[in-house]
């Protein structure tokens, strides 16, 4: 007993032993709990993971490295999904590069220019657009915008035809459904999610690196370009990258408006297909290898989505060390 | 000192005992289908009561809810619930034992999945047969007439007009425009293009290369639409559109038919009565599996297909084989009236005698 005693008056007040010691059962039950939801949120991802690999362990048996190869034929046997790893691929860049410069722009805007009073409502509705379901922006995709886009798309192709590399990315249009109108919806649906996180980084920025740049006699793109973004870029490119994770993973709005055509074409405004929409359009009545082959693009999308939040994640640590560094 | 590191263990470990518990809660395997405390009937006016659970073909979904809530008056104190999911849903469910029947448009068993049915027998019953509607969109053409060598070469993309000579052919004295023709296919994969496309390659020959399946590798020049409904919608908002909807969509869209030339050489148009005809004339096999496309009855609409309830032919007690007789036997016999107004076909009256006298080899 004396040992105990003495070894209590050893350690130092805030120690965290002293507190285990002394700290109150609501306190260490909460504990467990949150440690244990911790926990359960791992154990839950490695099953995914581990689940879905097992089950589409025939296709990747059977197929060996042809799992790239370029046709999708269930009628034939055949099983390559790289037309498909390419449409995730083309909606997502489209989608960003429309998105990026709206969202930063936005961002910019709410932070620097407009003044505070405004900037509230104007958050407001962008979140308003983050609200609406993909399914809605699907049918919106398929019934109104598509078949507007559809003149758009015939008068640029006619436009463009001869015109040696624009006519090979801008030619053969066939609907309104087609990887440039994927890519557009899938810009909407990730605008205001980069724009947000954006926003509340560029947000961090200390007035007094702001007010010194004004006082050098910076004008107000200079002062951005010197003082916020490097402050805040590690920030950006981490949400950028964000909406890029969501932009490959979007099944319901890409399945609707992308065409569902399994081709690899340079041409933007041709029918294609993506990797959560083939798996949404053909899973009900697959079988088989071929089930197994949706079920391994799913697992081929989720290394993807995890790979780019890692590099996301990173990116984002990278610059907040070097900023605190500094 | 070591106190507290033992609680910190303590804690790791009440925690990741918490974690497997809920899991183990999580995985413990869904109970099967029927749960009843009635004493099993040999009467099939005596009162049942308990559970049946089916999932599968999407064909049937309207048969079946139709059918589920006419039974009620049958047999009041039966529950029948049917979640639709697609063919393949429908037999993995029932080789897991999630479901007491499946519905399903292939039959046989493709040869992938037999390991997942562990050997039992499986029972299969045709419940109704369904014409698939070539619908097309020309103004002022009606009764176009369409052999399956054409239907092949239009969906291949190989007629890409619809003043083609091969279409004139077959339509002496109609007046075709020179419009181009957009083929209107499925986006997800289902029964009715399994069935189309077997179609086209048993009765298209050498003209249809793109094989059967229940997704097919259409031009890149389809349009492909989301459901019945979908392709219905782009057949009729689009001139010059040609595509194959199940005849129940076709009639609701308000579209127009062509009539198809079947193998005695008559053209056909679809109808529930020229679809039950397709049942007549074909082979059937002894475990009830058949095609009804293309069938040599003179009178058969060729684009008939078909979907099959599939049971395990030993039931695991004697209130689930007496629930299921009577449910089955409803669908393919009383509630066979119901079908004509869905827009499907009944079974032809073989057909019919030949899965009512199957009924009896469910056993338990």
């Amino acid at each position: 007993m004396s040992t105990v005693a003495r070894a209590d008056q050893a350690t130092p007040a805030g120690s965290a032993r002293a507190l285990s010691e002394r700290r109150p059962l609501g306190d260490r039950g909460f504990q467990v709990l949150a440690l244990a939801c911790g926990l359960l949120v791992l154990v839950i991802l490695v099953l995914i993971a581990v689940s879905t690999t097992q089950q589409a362990s025939s296709w990747f048996t059977t197929e060996g490295l042809k799992i790239f190869a370029r046709t999708w034929d269930p009628a034939t046997g055949q099983f390559g999904a790289l037309s498909f790893i390419y449409g995730t691929a083309v909606t997502a860049i489209i989608a960003l590069v429309m998105a990026v410069p709206v969202s930063i722009g936005i961002a910019l805007l709410l932070t620097e220019v407009v003044p505070y009073r405004w900037s509230r409502p104007i958050v407001y509705v962008i979140d308003l657009l983050a609200v609406v379901p993909s399914v809605v922006w699907g049918l919106w995709g398929i019934l109104v915008f598509a078949p507007w886009l559809q003149h758009i798309y015939t008068d640029i192709a006619s436009g463009v035809n001869g015109i040696p590399i624009l006519d090979n990315l801008f030619g053969q249009p066939v609907s309104g459904a087609s990887f440039f109108t994927a890519g557009v919806i899938l810009a909407f649906m990730i605008t205001p999610i980069v724009t947000s996180l954006s926003r509340e980084v560029i947000a961090t920025v200390p007035a007094i690196d702001k007010e010194g740049a004004y006082a050098l006699g910076a004008t107000r793109w200079e002062m951005i370009r010197g003082a916020v973004w490097p402050h805040s870029q590690g920030g950006v490119v981490g949400a950028v990258l964000l909406g890029l994770g969501r932009a490959m993973g979007e099944t319901i709005a890409a399945a609707l408006v992308i065409g569902s055509s399994p081709t690899i074409t340079s041409h933007l405004f041709a029918p294609g297909y993506d990797m959560p929409a083939v798996i949404a359009n053909q899973f009900g009545e697959s079988y088989g290898v071929f089930k197994a082959g949706l079920i391994g693009i799913g697992v081929l999308l989720f290394a993807f989505t995890i790979i780019i939040n890692v590099i996301a994640r990173g990116v984002v640590e990278r610059s907040a060390r070097r900023k605190r560094g500094a | 000192m070591q106190r507290a590191r033992i609680r910190g263990g303590a804690a790791a470990g009440v925690a990741l005992v918490a974690v497997a518990l809920s899991l183990a809660a999580c995985s413990s395997s869904g109970s099967s289908g029927a749960k009843s405390s009635s004493s099993p009937s040999s009467g099939s006016t005596a009162k049942l009561s308990g559970t049946l659970n089916g999932s599968g073909s999407t064909f049937q979904t309207t048969y079946q809810e139709a059918a589920i809530s006419a039974f009620r008056s049958v047999q009041p104190n039966m529950t029948v619930n049917y979640g639709s999911g697609g063919s393949g849903k429908g037999r993995s469910d029932l080789a897991a034992g999630v479901t007491n029947f499946g519905g399903s448009d292939t039959a046989p068993i493709p040869s992938a999945e037999v390991p997942n049915f562990k050997g039992k027998t499986v029972l299969y019953f045709p419940v109704f047969l369904g014409p698939i509607t070539v619908s097309y969109n020309l103004s002022g053409v009606t009764g176009l007439k369409l052999d399956a060598t054409v239907l092949a070469e239009i969906f291949s993309g190989k007629i890409t007009s619809w003043n083609n000579s091969a279409i004139k052919a077959l339509n002496p004295g109609v007046s075709l425009p020179s419009t181009p023709v957009t083929i209107a296919v499925r986006s997800d994969s289902s029964g009715t293009t399994q069935n189309f496309s077997l179609y086209l390659e048993k009765a298209g020959g050498s003209a249809w290369t793109l094989g059967s399946n229940s997704t097919i590798k259409w031009p890149s020049t389809a349009r492909a639409g989301s459901g019945n409904a979908g392709v219905a919608s782009i057949v009729k908002s689009t001139p010059g559109a040609i595509g194959y909807v199940d005849y129940a969509d076709a009639k609701a869209s308000g579209l127009t038919f062509a009539s198809i030339k079947n193998s005695s050489g008559t053209y056909v148009v679809p109808s529930p009565s020229s679809a039950s005809e397709a049942g007549n004339g074909i082979t059937i096999a002894s475990n009830l599996t058949f095609h009804a496309v293309d069938s040599p009855n003179a009178q058969a609409y060729p684009i008939t297909y078909q979907s099959w309830d599939l049971v395990f032919e030993v039931q695991p007690n004697a209130n689930d084989a007496a629930m299921l007789k009577a449910y089955i036997g409803y669908l393919i016999g009383d509630g066979q009236q119901l079908l004509g107004n869905l827009g499907y076909a009944p079974l032809s009256s073989g057909l019919q005698h030949m899965a009512q006298a199957q009924l009896s080899k469910i056993t338990s």
